[in-house]
């Protein structure tokens, strides 16, 4: 609640000064929030979600780019339009991880371009918290297309990647403002042992532009619906990348 | 010609070959005596059927009140179709205009049509049947006139069956003015009720009732272009015209349509349709025009189009206030820009995949959640929360191989797509029973649903039913 307020209040002092609304959205993970530039997620921009293991992570990179979602939802009250080509969302394991299904418009389309066009159109209509879309591949000029749209209607872009078959060729680099890689971590802890706690992801920050490439650790509060505060933390074991590919990764934003 | 009892009969035959004294019913064989060229095909009923329904169809480019008539008895020649032109006929420059126009169109699509246009639909009908030959191929009979022209023919003008116009004429009733003299009191009592009622229905005495081919939706603009058109451009303007006209048509009774129409009439005299759903009423021109640019594009011209129709067969009320809230675009804010987002969305994929998850009262997983209607937020009943569900939910589980260490445990490991997993953690069983109610003979048996966690992290939802082993869903 008091992230809400927070963003509240941001809000009401941005009015009141005649300045725009912030463009940053904090996700109340500390460790993640003081990593990013800005001190949040970057609104009206285009933000990738991929999970770990093509086939395997679907759920989990959706969960993820859902827990990102979850407190634009709350604050724009405004639904947020998810598009894909399977409709296999459940919308009791929505309800479950203690977000309302009620929120999610879901339009089912038939392949990527259709995906991307659905996309886009959401873009249009400034009606929605955000728009996300299931995508197989995306192309360099359709990202581009996306992250354009999203600029300069204000509306914030997720990108989730969900692939059938492994790639073959390599990936052109993304367009993306924010790139996340989403694998399983051994969730929580749990009234009892044998039992599965709340979910856990080990997030990598591929890349963002403005900061350096990252791991977190974080977890999902089902009961409460957002991102548990005591257990989320930078994950150190692995490290940060070297300066160099940092350099290199920015330059390439530009 | 056709098939009666293995002898070949002609069925129906065009001028040339009435002139050459061949009739219908008369067999093949005296046919072929009399013109050794006869040329002849089968007769297909049904296709002949649905032939004219298509032309009844094409008539909707005049008037929507097109049916096929029910009088003429049978196909072949003598089958017709019946307009209603009220209030349509200036809109072609009038009435004998329209039906000229009609006649010229009908020859030019290869049929020989004989057309007539009066008061009733009995007058016209005797008119069209009777008073018309090959060289007056149409009559237009001015109002209150009917009387006049309908003397001169034969009773069987009036739509009787064979029998009662063969009695009339034994006695001398040649004309459908020689019954004018008639007291009417008689004639139900001498020559049955029939006679009387279409006597009555011919010179507008009796109500009869035109029972369209199709619903005539209340509310239709029409468009009738000066010449035919093949590009795009002006089958976009002429569309948002149509809109124009018909959110005018709407507002003047508060509605907003759910669903349109748009038809087109092509020069060739065939016809396409398209039709979508608004998710909440609207008269909005510029949304219900842009809801039809996606498809504008598979409509073919073809030879061009000549006439352009939108419907809204089904509407809704709407009021006044709501048309006001609705902000200028740019920048459509709130439930309106939501309302034309969807219906954007579903004119392209279809209103039923753009929608909202429902939490449905079954106990099975894969019926809980149903869908609504994108817009139907408010008014939603909760969702069962506190028990373990996937975020991702497979429309056919997957069969794994698991192993148990004991009955009713969870599997110790299982293995799925090919890959082994090492079960850590585990929660179950929840047992969900069939619902015996459904007669649904692919879920005779509970299952056991299990929600297990492997080395690594991953969570899934797995059930085993008699002794087999199914995933179900991933978790987040």
């Amino acid at each position: 609640m008091s992230l809400l307020l927070e963003t509240l209040r941001a809000q009401i002092r941005a009015l009141e000064s005649g300045v725009a609304p912030p463009r940053v959205l904090p996700l109340g993970v500390p460790a993640l929030d003081a990593w990013l530039p800005g001190g949040g997620l970057t609104l009206a921009a285009l933000h990738q979600v991929e999970g770990a293991r093509d086939e395997w992570d679907d759920a989990l990179a959706a969960g993820f780019c859902l827990a990102l979602t979850a407190p634009l939802v709350a604050i724009l009250d405004r639904p947020l339009l998810w598009v894909a080509r399977q409709a296999d969302l459940h919308g009791a394991g929505l309800a479950a991880m203690g977000l309302d299904p009620g929120r999610l418009i879901l339009v089912q389309a038939d392949g990527d371009r259709e995906v991307l066009w659905a996309m886009e159109e959401g873009l249009r209509w400034r009606a929605l918290a955000g728009v996300v879309g299931e995508v197989a591949e995306l192309a360099r000029t359709a990202g581009r297309r996306l992250q354009l749209a999203a600029e300069a209607h204000g509306v914030t872009v997720f990108l989730l990647r969900r692939r059938r078959a492994p790639l073959r060729r390599p990936e052109p680099p993304s367009v993306a403002l924010t790139r996340w890689r989403v694998a399983p971590a051994p969730s929580g802890a749990a009234p009892l042992a044998a039992l599965p706690g709340r979910p856990r992801w080990r997030v990598e920050l591929l890349r963002c532009r403005g900061a350096a490439p990252g791991n977190f650790l974080m977890e999902w509060d089902d009961a409460s619906g957002r991102f548990a505060l005591a257990a989320a933390l930078r994950d150190r074991s692995l490290g940060p990348r070297p300066a160099q590919t940092i350099g290199s990764d920015g330059r390439r934003a530009g | 010609m056709h098939d009666a009892g293995g002898r070949l009969l002609l069925a129906a035959l065009d001028r040339a070959a009435s002139a050459a004294g061949l009739g219908p019913g008369m067999a093949l064989a005296d046919g072929r005596a009399l013109v050794p060229g006869l040329q002849t095909a089968q007769l297909d009923p049904l296709e002949d059927a649905r032939a004219l329904a298509r032309l009844a169809e094409w008539c909707g480019r005049y008037t929507p009140w097109t049916a096929i008539d029910p009088a003429s008895g049978g196909l072949g020649a003598g089958a017709g179709l019946l307009l209603d032109v009220t209030g349509c006929a200036h809109l072609f420059g009038g009435e004998a205009a329209l039906a000229a126009d009609l006649a010229a169109r009908l020859a030019r699509l290869g049929f020989a049509a004989r057309l007539a246009l009066a008061d009733t639909v009995g007058a016209a009908w005797g008119l069209a049947r009777f008073a018309c030959d090959g060289s007056v191929p149409w009559r237009v009979v001015p109002p209150g006139a009917a009387r006049a022209a309908l003397a001169p023919l034969p009773p069987a003008a009036l739509r009787l069956p064979a029998a009662g116009g063969e009695l009339l004429a034994r006695l001398g009733l040649r004309s459908v003015g020689a019954l004018y003299d008639l007291p009417p009191a008689t004639l139900a009592p001498r020559f049955g009720p029939e006679l009387a009622q279409r006597l009555r229905q011919a010179l507008g005495l009796a109500p009869e009732v035109l029972s369209p081919l199709m619903a005539v939706p209340p509310h239709i603009a029409r468009r009738v272009f000066a010449e035919a058109v093949m590009t795009r451009e002006p089958i976009a303007h002429g569309l948002e015209k149509l809109a124009g006209e018909l959110c005018r048509c709407l507002e003047s009774e508060d509605l907003g349509a759910r669903r349109l129409e748009l038809t087109v009439y092509r020069v060739d005299g065939s016809l396409r349709r398209l039709a979508l759903g608004t998710s909440r009423p609207s008269r909005d021109p510029d949304h219900l025009a842009r809801l039809f640019a996606g498809s504008l594009e598979d409509i073919d011209p073809g030879f061009g189009i000549e006439v352009m129709t939108l419907a809204a067969p089904v509407t809704e009320p709407l009021s006044a206030l709501q048309m006001v809230l609705e902000p200028e675009a740019p920048g459509r804010v709130g439930a309106q820009g939501l309302a034309g987002l969807v219906d954007r969305l579903g004119a392209r994929f279809g209103l039923g995949r753009v929608f909202r998850h429902l939490p449905v009262e079954s106990h099975l997983p894969e019926r809980a959640s149903g869908r609504a209607p994108a817009l139907d937020a408010a008014g939603q009943p909760a969702w069962r929360r506190g028990r373990p569900r996937p975020l991702r939910l497979f429309a056919h589980p997957e069969a794994i191989e698991a192993v148990a260490l004991l009955p009713d445990h969870p599997p110790a490991r299982f293995r799925w797509r090919r890959v082994q997993h090492q079960v850590v953690r585990a929660e179950g069983p929840e047992r969900i029973a069939p619902e015996w109610w459904r007669d649904d003979p692919g879920q005779a048996e509970a299952r056991d649903y299990f929600r297990v966690e492997d080395a690594a992290g991953r969570r899934y939802w797995l059930y085993r039913t008699g002794g087999r082993w199914f995933l179900h869903g991933l978790f987040a």
